[in-house]
C-alpha cells in the first residue's frame, strides 16, 4: 500500500531499507509523505519498524538505503543536532541534574539565545503546558504527568517545525493518558507543528491522528485517516489490529460487483464484499465487526445469509453488552450491542440466528 | 486549638499508651534485626574497630616505662634535670632496686629497645649493664650512684637520666610529635633536628602522589567505563574480563612486570631506542622514582576506579545523550552539559576508593618507588617489622587516618557524600 | 535458656577441638624460614633427615622477614604458634631483648663438634645472643658485570665509589647498613675506627657526603633478589647482595657476572626459639636443634647453597654442589681467599644506632 505522493510533501521518505545485521530488513522500502502541519501516528506491534522510522528520521539510525527529506532537502547527511526536529522520548529523558528551566533552557543555549530572551521562552513554554510555577523544581520531584508536559515543552520551546514523539504516553495511567492525548494534539493544531508519532496503542493513534500508517513487517500496512482505517481496512493485518474483529476463514464462492458469496469450512454460505480477492475458489478471511452483526431477524434482508449460533457468554460492561458466541466452529466469536432499553440480553445456550450487511463483511486476503 | 481537650498520650484500644504498645509491637521485629546482623556486628567489632582503637591507644601508651621503674620515676619526678647536676643516692638506689627486678622478669632490655628510640645508645647500655648489676645486692653494695657509674660512665650522664625522666609519663605525645618531625625534650616541645626530618616530606609526599594517581585513574579509566557501559553485553563482557585480569595476579607479579616494562634496559626503553625517539645512552629514566610508583600504582588501582564508574554509567540511559542531540547539541556538549555531570557520582566513588586505598600503599612504592616513590607507609612498615617502634608507627597511622577523614568531610562538603554512588 | 545452652555446648566444642588440635601436634612442628633456594636447602639439609629419624612432621612457613613483628603479635595473643623460627642475628638480638626468644645454653642444649670441641667454642663468637644458634654465615657483597666495567675489573671496595673509572649505575641496599661503613672506609676512615666515627654526628655525615658522590647512580634495592636481577638485565654494573644470590647469577645462571668480594659484610643466620612455648613443644623444638647444629648437618647445607657453615668444625666437611657437582669451598665467603678484608655485622652498634641513622639515611635519600 505505498502512499501516492503528495506535492506539498514536507517530511518524505523515499525508497528507504534499514538493516541492522546486512541479513534482515526490518524497514522494507518504505516510501512515505507527510504534508505540513499533517499529524501522523505511525502505528504498529513492536518490532515491525515504526520505531526504527522514527529513529532514522530524527537521525540516531542511519538508512541502509533509500532517503529522507525534510522540505524537499535530503538530510541522510545532517546530524542530529542539525536537524531542528524536536523530540519526546517515551521516559521523557529530562536531565536529571537540572531543574526544569534549566532543562528548556539547554536547547536555547545551544542556540546561542541570548539570556533575556531564553528566560522569555522558557517561561512561555511552560506557561503554554501548565506548568509555569514549577520552572525551579527538580524532574524527580514530578509526577509523571507533570514530567510528560515538561518533556513536552522541551521539545517545542525551540519551535521546530517537526517534532516526534516516541510512545511519550506509555508510562501514564489510563486517565491521564487521555487527558494527555487530548493536549498534545490540541497543542500540535494550534501550532501547526508537523508531528510524527509512535504508538502501539490504537486507540491512541485513532483519537489522536490526521492519519496512521499502520507498519506491520517492516512495510506499510495501510495509511489513512483513522475512520477510513477502521471502516475500511485493506488487509486482515490491518482489520485484526484496528479495533476489534471476528474472523472467519473460507472460500470465494461467487463474486458479482461488489458482493460476493464465501462458502466457510463448515459448508455453510455468508454475504461479502470483496475487498483483495478477485476470482472465484480462491481462499479467504472475512471479518466482521463485532457492533455490525445483527441477531434481530427483522433489521436483515429478507434473502441475507444468516449463520446459526450459540450463546456461550455474556457480559454486562455498562455502556455495551458483550456476547461471545460460537458461530461456524469459531467459539470467539464476539457481538456488541449497546445499552439500550429495548435491547435483548441474550442467555448462554441460547440457540440464535446471526446475519450482517454484506459490505460490512469484508472479505480480504487469506 | 479549642478542641483539644485530651491532652494526655493517645492511648491504644485496650487503654495503653499507644506508643507503649507500637514498641512493643515493635520489640520482636527490632530484636530478630538485631540478632541478624549481629555476627557481622562483632566481627566488625573485633577486626575493625577494636583494632583501630588498640592502635590509637598504643599512639600515646607509655606505661612501660613507669611499669618496669616504678621506683625510680617516683623518686625522678623531684629532681631538675636542667639544673645539670646528677641525681642523687636516692634515684641510683631506686633504679638498682627496679633493675633487680627487672633483669629477673627480663624486662630491662625490652625497656632499653623502648628508650633507644629517644636516646641513642640506651638499648646496648641496659644490655649491657644489666649482666653487672644483676651480681649487685641492694643490702651491700651502696653507694650505687658509684657503683654504677663504674659500671658504665653513662650513668653519670646526666643525658641519660633527662631522657629516662621525660619518658617516663604514662601517657605521652612523644609518638605524635616525633611523627610530625618533633621531638619531646626536657625543654619541653622542640623540632626534630634538620637531618632528621622526613615524615613531613613523606606525609605531603603521599598526599600528592596519591592525588596524581587517583587524577591518572580518573583520566585513563573514564573512556573505559564509558565503553564498557555502552558495549553490548557480549563485548562487554569480554573487556570487563580484561578490565579485571589485574585483580587474579598477585600483585608483586604485576609490580615485577613492570620493572621489567619500565627499566632502563626494558621494554619501553628499548623501543623508544629502536624507533630512535631517544638515545641509547640518554634512556628514560621512568622507574625507582616518583614516575614509576605513579605508573605501577596507577595500573593496580585502576580496576577500583572504572568498576563505580562503570556501574555509575550503566544507570545513565543513552536516550539522555539522543535527547540532548535532539536538542540541537553537538556531540561534545551533549557528553559535558548532559552525560558527564550524571557520571560524577562514580567518578567521585571511584576516587575516594582509589585515594584511599592508593595512600595506605607500601608494596608498589617499596619496589618500583626508589629513594623519592616511597610513601609514609613504608615508614610505617619500617616501624612495625624491623624497627619495632609500634608507638611511633601507630601515631603516623593514627594521623593518616585523620587525614582520610579530613579529606572525606572536604569531600561531603566540597561534592556531597550523597553524590557517591557505587552503582 | 535455650541460647545458654546452645552457647554453652559451642563452647564445649570449641575447646575440645582445641584439644584435640593439641594433640595432632604432639608430632607436628611448625619452622619458620625465608623461602626459596634457601629454605630447599633446609629442607634438604635438615628436615628430611630429622623427619626420618623422629617421625615429626615438620610445617614450613615463610615469614622470616616479618618474624619479629608477628612473634611481637603472637606474644601479645598469648598464643605462639611457632617451634622453631630462622632469622639474622640482628632479630634474634632485638627479640632476646624484648624477651620473646628463649635463651638457649650452647654447652648443654647443643651438640658438640665432631673433633670433640664444645659447642660455644666450635661456634666462638659468632655466638652473639644468648637466644641465637647461628646456622650459616652469609655475607653482603659486591657483584660486577665482567663485560660491561672495562679491561681492568673492579677489585676493591672503593671501585664502587669511583664514577670516573666505572662509570654506570650500581645497586646498593635502600638501608644505611654496610652503606655506611663502605662509605666511611672510602673516605680514608681505617677499619677499626669505622665505628667511632660512625657514632658521631658528624661521622654520619661524613659517610652520607660519600654516599651523595654516587646518589645519582645507585639504583636502591629492597629485596635480597633484585641485585642479581638487575644485573642479568643489564640495568646496573655492579651492586651489592647476599653471596649465596650471586653464587647462582654465576654458576647457575651463567650470566657474565663475577663477585668483588672486597671489604664483604658477614651476617649470621641462624635459629631462635621462641618465649614462652609448652614444655613438650620446647622439648622437640630444642631436640630438632641439636639435631639440625650438628657439624655434619651445617656441612651438609653448603651442598645446597653457597652460605658458609657457622660451625668451625664444619669447614672441612664442606663438599660439592649436590646438582652442579663443583667443589664449593671457593664460593663460601669464609674462604681464606675471599675473606682477606671483611667486617663482621656490628650487632651492637647497630642496636643501638639503628633507628638514628635510618631516619638520617631516609631524610638523605629522600633530598
Amino acid at each position: 500500500m505505498a502512499d501516492t505522493k503528495i506535492a506539498d510533501a514536507f517530511v518524505e521518505f523515499e525508497r528507504v531499507q534499514k538493516s541492522y545485521d546486512g541479513e534482515v530488513l526490518v524497514v522494507k522500502d518504505l516510501n512515505l509523505s507527510i504534508p505540513k502541519g499533517e499529524f501522523l501516528t505511525m502505528l504498529g506491534p513492536s518490532g515491525s519498524g515504526k520505531s526504527t522510522c522514527l529513529m532514522m528520521l530524527a537521525g540516531f539510525e542511519t538508512a541502509t538505503h533509500g532517503e529522507i527529506k525534510i522540505d524537499g532537502v535530503s538530510i541522510n547527511n545532517i546530524p542530529p543536532h542539525k536537524r531542528g526536529i524536536g523530540m519526546v522520548f517515551q521516559n521523557y529523558a529530562l536531565f536529571p541534574h537540572m531543574t526544569i528551566a534549566e532543562n528548556l533552557s539547554f536547547p536555547l543555549e545551544v542556540r546561542k539565545i541570548g539570556k533575556s530572551e531564553r528566560e522569555a521562552k522558557v517561561k512561555r513554554a511552560l506557561d503554554m503546558v501548565e506548568m509555569g510555577d514549577f520552572g525551579g523544581r527538580r524532574p524527580a520531584q514530578l509526577s509523571g504527568g507533570q514530567q510528560q508536559r515538561v518533556a513536552l515543552a522541551r521539545a517545542l520551546v525551540f519551535e521546530p517545525e517537526l517534532v516526534l514523539m516516541d510512545e511519550p504516553l506509555g508510562a501514564l495511567d489510563k486517565q491521564l493518558r487521555e487527558k494527555m492525548q487530548f493536549e498534545i494534539t490540541h497543542l500540535a493544531h494550534e501550532l501547526g507543528i508537523t508531528t510524527v508519532y509512535v504508538t502501539h496503542d490504537q486507540t491512541e493513534a485513532l483519537t489522536m491522528s490526521d492519519r496512521v500508517a499502520v507498519f506491520d513487517d517492516g512495510r506499510i500496512q495501510q495509511i489513512a485517516p483513522p475512520d477510513e482505517l477502521y471502516e475500511n481496512p485493506q488487509n486482515s493485518f490491518v482489520a485484526q489490529f484496528i479495533g476489534e474483529n471476528n474472523t472467519l476463514s473460507g472460500k470465494v464462492k461467487s463474486i458479482s460487483g461488489d458482493q460476493c458469496v464465501v462458502v466457510l469450512d463448515s459448508g455453510e454460505e455468508i454475504d461479502a464484499m470483496p475487498v483483495n480477492v478477485s476470482e472465484v475458489g480462491q481462499r479467504t478471511t472475512v471479518s466482521i465487526r463485532p457492533e455490525r452483526v445483527e441477531f434481530d431477524k427483522s433489521r436483515l434482508h429478507a434473502d441475507a445469509h444468516t449463520l446459526k449460533a450459540e450463546v456461550l457468554e455474556f457480559i454486562y460492561m455498562g455502556d455495551i453488552f458483550r456476547t461471545r458466541l460460537r458461530v461456524a466452529g469459531n467459539d470467539d466469536f464476539v457481538i456488541k450491542s449497546r445499552n439500550a432499553p429495548d435491547q435483548t440480553r441474550l442467555k448462554p445456550g441460547e440457540q440464535i440466528e446471526i446475519g450482517w450487511l454484506p459490505e460490512d463483511c469484508r472479505a480480504l486476503d487469506a | 486549638m479549642s478542641e483539644t481537650t485530651h491532652t494526655g498520650p493517645v492511648l491504644a484500644a485496650d487503654g495503653t499508651p499507644l506508643k507503649k504498645s507500637l514498641a512493643r509491637a515493635l520489640r520482636v521485629e527490632k530484636m530478630r534485626a538485631l540478632l541478624m546482623i549481629a555476627p557481622l556486628l562483632l566481627f566488625v567489632m573485633f577486626s575493625f574497630i577494636w583494632p583501630i582503637g588498640e592502635m590509637l591507644f598504643r599512639s600515646v601508651d607509655n606505661r612501660e616505662v613507669g611499669e618496669v621503674l616504678p621506683k625510680t620515676v617516683a623518686v625522678l619526678k623531684d629532681w631538675d634535670g636542667t639544673s645539670g647536676e646528677l641525681p642523687d643516692e636516692t634515684v641510683y638506689q631506686a633504679f638498682t632496686a627496679d633493675m633487680l627486678v627487672a633483669i629477673d622478669a627480663k624486662q630491662h632490655t625490652k625497656l632499653g629497645r623502648r628508650l633507644n628510640f629517644e636516646k641513642t645508645g640506651i638499648s646496648s647500655l641496659f644490655r649491657k649493664s644489666g649482666r653487672k648489676i644483676k651480681k649487685l645486692d641492694l643490702e651491700t653494695d651502696g653507694p650505687f650512684k658509684e657503683a654504677l657509674i663504674k659500671i658504665d660512665k653513662k650513668w653519670g650522664d646526666v643525658e641519660t637520666w633527662k631522657a629516662i625522666q621525660t619518658h617516663s609519663v604514662n601517657y605521652t605525645n612523644g609518638y605524635y610529635l616525633n611523627a610530625i618531625d618533633m621531638q619531646r625534650t626536657p625543654e619541653g616541645v622542640a623540632v626534630q633536628s634538620e637531618s632528621k626530618r622526613i615524615m613531613m616530606t613523606l606525609f605531603k609526599r603521599t598526599l600528592w602522589m596519591s592525588l596524581v594517581i587517583t587524577g591518572m585513574c580518573v583520566l585513563l579509566g573514564y573512556p573505559v567505563a564509558w565503553i564498557l557501559a555502552n558495549l553490548p553485553a557480549r563485548s562487554a563482557n569480554l573487556l570487563m574480563i580484561l578490565v579485571l585480569l589485574p585483580f587474579w595476579t598477585s600483585l608483586l607479579v604485576r609490580t615485577s612486570a613492570w620493572k621489567v616494562m619500565l627499566q632502563q634496559q626494558g621494554v619501553i626503553n628499548e623501543v623508544l631506542v629502536w624507533l630512535g625517539l631517544v638515545a641509547t645512552d640518554d634512556r628514560l629514566v621512568i622507574i625507582n622514582n616518583a614516575t614509576g610508583t605513579v605508573i605501577a600504582m596507577t595500573h593496580i588501582l585502576l580496576p577500583f576506579m572504572i568498576l563505580p564508574m562503570y556501574s555509575v554509567m550503566q544507570t545513565i540511559q543513552p536516550t539522555y545523550l539522543r535527547a540532548a542531540k535532539s536538542l540541537g547539541a553537538t556531540n561534545w556538549t551533549a557528553f559535558w552539559r548532559v552525560y558527564f555531570p550524571q557520571s560524577i557520582p562514580g567518578i567521585g566513588a571511584g576516587s575516594i576508593l582509589v585515594f584511599i586505598l592508593s595512600i595506605g600503599y607500601y608494596i608498589t612504592p617499596e619496589i618500583v618507588g626508589g629513594a623519592k616513590g616511597v610513601f609514609i607507609s613504608n615508614r610505617i612498615a619500617y616501624h612495625i617489622s624491623i624497627s619495632g617502634n609500634w608507638g611511633l608507627a601507630a601515631a603516623l597511622g593514627a594521623i593518616l587516618l585523620a587525614a582520610v577523614l579530613v579529606l572525606y568531610w572536604a569531600y561531603d562538603k566540597i561534592v556531597g557524600i550523597d553524590n557517591v554512588k557505587l552503582g | 535458656m535455650k541460647f545458654t545452652k546452645t552457647l554453652m555446648a559451642t563452647t564445649a566444642l570449641t575447646m575440645v577441638a582445641g584439644v584435640s588440635g593439641a594433640a595432632d601436634m604432639a608430632d607436628e612442628m611448625t619452622i619458620v624460614s625465608w623461602g626459596g633456594a634457601y629454605s630447599k636447602s633446609q629442607l634438604k639439609a635438615y628436615h628430611e633427615p630429622y623427619a626420618e629419624k623422629s617421625g615429626v612432621n615438620i610445617i614450613n612457613d615463610d615469614s622470616s622477614a616479618e618474624a619479629v613483628a608477628k612473634l611481637r603479635a603472637m606474644n601479645e595473643a598469648g598464643n605462639v604458634t611457632w617451634d622453631v623460627v630462622d632469622v639474622v642475628a640482628a632479630d634474634a638480638m632485638r627479640l632476646c631483648d624484648e624477651g620473646l626468644a628463649m635463651e638457649i645454653d650452647a654447652d648443654t642444649q647443643l651438640a658438640d663438634g665432631d673433633n670433640g670441641m664444645k659447642a660455644s667454642e666450635d661456634f666462638g663468637e659468632l655466638l652473639v645472643s644468648d637466644c641465637f644458634i647461628p646456622q650459616i654465615v652469609y655475607s653482603t657483597t659486591f657483584g660486577y658485570r665482567t663485560d660491561l666495567v672495562g679491561d681492568t675489573p673492579p677489585s676493591k671496595i672503593c671501585d664502587v665509589f669511583d664514577l670516573e673509572a666505572y662509570p654506570g649505575k650500581r645497586s646498593l641496599e635502600k638501608r644505611p647498613i654496610n652503606n655506611m661503613e663502605w662509605a666511611l672506609l672510602c673516605d680514608g676512615v681505617a677499619k677499626e675506627d669505622v665505628y667511632e666515627v660512625l657514632a658521631t654526628p658528624e661521622g654520619q655525615d661524613k659517610a652520607l657526603a660519600k654516599l651523595d658522590t654516587i646518589k645519582d647512580s645507585v639504583v636502591w634495592w629492597s629485596a635480597g633478589a633484585d641485585t642479581p636481577q638487575l644485573l642479568a638485565d643489564g640495568e646496573v654494573i655492579m651492586g651489592s647482595t647476599y653471596n649465596g644470590r650471586l653464587f647462582s647469577v654465576i654458576e647457575e645462571q651463567k650470566q657474565p657476572v663475577a663477585m668483588l668480594w672486597d671489604a664483604q659484610v658477614f651476617d649470621l643466620d641462624g635459629w631462635i626459639i621462641p618465649a614462652g612455648l609448652s614444655d613438650e613443644r620446647k622439648a622437640r623444638a630444642l631436640d630438632y636443634i641439636m639435631f639440625a647444629t650438628d657439624t655434619q648437618r651445617l656441612a651438609d647445607q653448603a651442598k645446597y647453597i653457597a652460605y658458609g657453615p657457622a660451625r668451625k668444625s664444619s669447614a672441612p666437611l664442606v663438599s660439592k654442589h649436590a646438582d652442579l657437582g663443583i667443589d664449593m669451598a671457593p664460593h663460601m665467603p669464609t674462604d681464606p681467599d675471599n675473606a682477606k678484608n671483611t667486617f663482621l655485622y656490628n650487632y651492637e652498634f647497630w642496636a643501638d644506632y639503628r633507628d638514628d641513622i635510618d631516619a638520617k639515611f631516609q631524610a638523605w635519600l629522600a633530598k
